[in-house]
């Protein structure tokens, strides 16, 4: 059964057309890359696909929730949608143990003690057990985005969506998020996730989608893609990225 | 004619419990009906932004003596006789909502858009997102204005002097006329003002001081975000 399916969107900005005809589907627990060049639409898929942006054509099915723009139905998609950006946006307020129960508690309603004892256990998977306590400002980037990823899983979603969540990162910090993904992956998370690093796609990802211009513009496994790319195209964007 | 002594400026003091009676209505009222301003400011209608905007601009735009004469003069038209602290109240309220609305429009904006959309993808509706992540970012940012602008409405209370209320100006008023001697009744009048407003206003300071930084950052550095100051009548 399909995780994630995209009919024929479109999505406009103004008079821009961002997305044009795109689409795709995601079999449960396969992981997908994103990649493409800086402005070819990959964010802007990803934020239609939790309702982040309003697609102005087509049709999207996700999680099991037909994409709507009514706000119950919507907030029933999202509480099994999680997604994790490039800029961590932690709430700065709080601390790493509450940015994470916040939705437990405040959208499906658990006690404080069951939603700290999930904080605890993502904050473990994500290998930050020991700052439950700690505020945003007192974490590295990389512990930052590791706390953004354990804030998403706590709310148990079907589907997880990654917008450069390690773009931002120095190379060290980039691998202690890779690694938790990458943990994610393995233990059969159905993700897509749009990134620049062509030999994480490659090995972790089941399937690699190149976005050119608003269009899927070449697809495949990922071993085959990239040992073996089509399209002129995406040939001179691997060895652009791979240098 | 008398004699500037103590009666005189116990009297004085006696009327500061007006003007800080007159202050609490201001800024609690005020504050409530601020807090409706600010909230009606960020809503997604476009014709609500458009008319608490005009609500702003006119308060904004009116001496707040203007404001306190209607206050006073505007029920007797359809034969009601209102308090003059009654009028006065209302008068500062709606001031005062049009200012701290203004103050704390301003923090919620400065608040990072992703902030809104991180918390709107982790399902919580509107209202929760408003007061479990938007809210208490805004607060830390507003805080020194709104204690700054508590100083103002402290001092605007004077006005109400205008229509017959015996505040602290309006007590020192008072016993100049009683005693010929406006230099000490209005010194007096003044070092209480002063001995209020005072250490509210290094209060307002210290909070600033404390707070961009202080205030658990927005994520990656986008720290200088800061409320503008009230400008006030
Ligand atoms: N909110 C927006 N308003 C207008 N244009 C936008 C908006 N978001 C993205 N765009 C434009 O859409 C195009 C695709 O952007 P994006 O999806 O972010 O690309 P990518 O993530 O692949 O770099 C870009 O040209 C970008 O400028
Ligand atoms: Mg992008």
């Amino acid at each position: 059964m399909s995780v994630i399916h995209v009919e024929n969107i479109r999505k406009r900005f103004g008079a821009l057309e961002v997305l044009k005809d795109v689409s795709m589907t995601v079999e449960a627990g396969e992981v997908v890359a994103l990649i493409g060049r800086s402005g070819s639409g990959k964010s802007t898929l990803l934020r239609c696909l939790n309702g982040l942006e309003k697609i102005d054509e087509g049709v999207i099915t996700i999680a099991g929730h037909k994409m709507s723009h009514n706000t119950a139905e919507l907030r029933a998609l999202r509480r099994d949608v999680g997604i994790v950006f490039q800029g961590y946006n932690l709430f700065p307020h709080l601390t790493a143990g509450e940015n994470i129960m916040l939705a437990p508690v405040q959208v499906k309603g658990l006690r404080k003690a069951e939603a700290r004892a999930e904080a605890q256990r993502c904050l473990e998977l994500v290998g930050l057990g020991d700052r439950f306590d700690s505020y945003p400002d007192m974490l590295s980037g990389g512990q930052q985005q590791r706390v953004a990823i354990a804030r998403s899983l706590a709310m148990q979603p079907v589907v997880m969506l990654f917008d450069e969540v390690t773009s931002a990162l120095d190379p060290e910090l980039t691998e202690e998020v890779l690694a938790a993904i990458e943990d994610l992956a393995a233990q059969g998370m159905t993700m897509m996730l749009v990134t620049h690093e062509m030999r994480f796609a490659r090995r972790v990802a089941h399937r690699t989608i190149y976005m050119r211009d608003g269009i899927i513009h070449e697809q495949g496994p990922s071993e085959a893609l990239f040992t073996n790319p089509q399209t002129p195209e995406l040939r001179s964007f691997l060895k652009a990225e791979l240098g | 004619m008398r004699e500037f002594g103590q009666a005189e400026v116990l009297f004085i003091i006696f009327a500061l419990q007006w003007t800080l009676t007159l202050t609490a209505l201001a800024f609690v009222g005020g504050g409530i009906a601020g807090l409706g301003v600010a909230l009606l400011r960020i809503s997604r209608s476009r014709i609500i932004r458009w008319l608490v905007s005009g609500y702003i601009q006119i308060v904004q735009g009116m001496p707040l003596l203007v404001l306190m004469f209607l206050c006073y003069y505007a029920p007797s038209l359809f034969g009601i006789e209102l308090d003059a602290l009654f009028a006065a109240g209302i008068a500062l309220t709606l001031n005062a909502s049009a200012f701290l609305g203004a103050i704390w429009e301003s923090a919620l904006r400065a608040i990072p858009k992703a902030q809104w959309e991180s918390a709107e993808a982790l399902a919580l509706p509107q209202s929760k997102v408003l007061r479990f992540v938007i809210a208490p970012q805004a607060v830390r940012i507003a805080l020194p204005s709104t204690v700054g602008y508590l100083v103002q409405i402290v001092k605007e209370t004077s006005l109400a002097s205008i229509i017959g209320f015996v505040e602290i100006t309006r007590a020192g008023q008072l016993v100049s006329n009683a005693t010929f001697e406006p230099m000490k009744a209005f010194v007096c009048v003044a070092i209480l003002y002063f001995v209020i407003c005072f250490p509210l206003s290094r209060f307002s300071q210290w909070l600033e001081a404390r707070s961009p930084g202080r205030a658990k950052g927005t994520s990656r550095g986008k720290r200088s975000i800061r409320s503008k100051s009230p400008k006030t009548t």
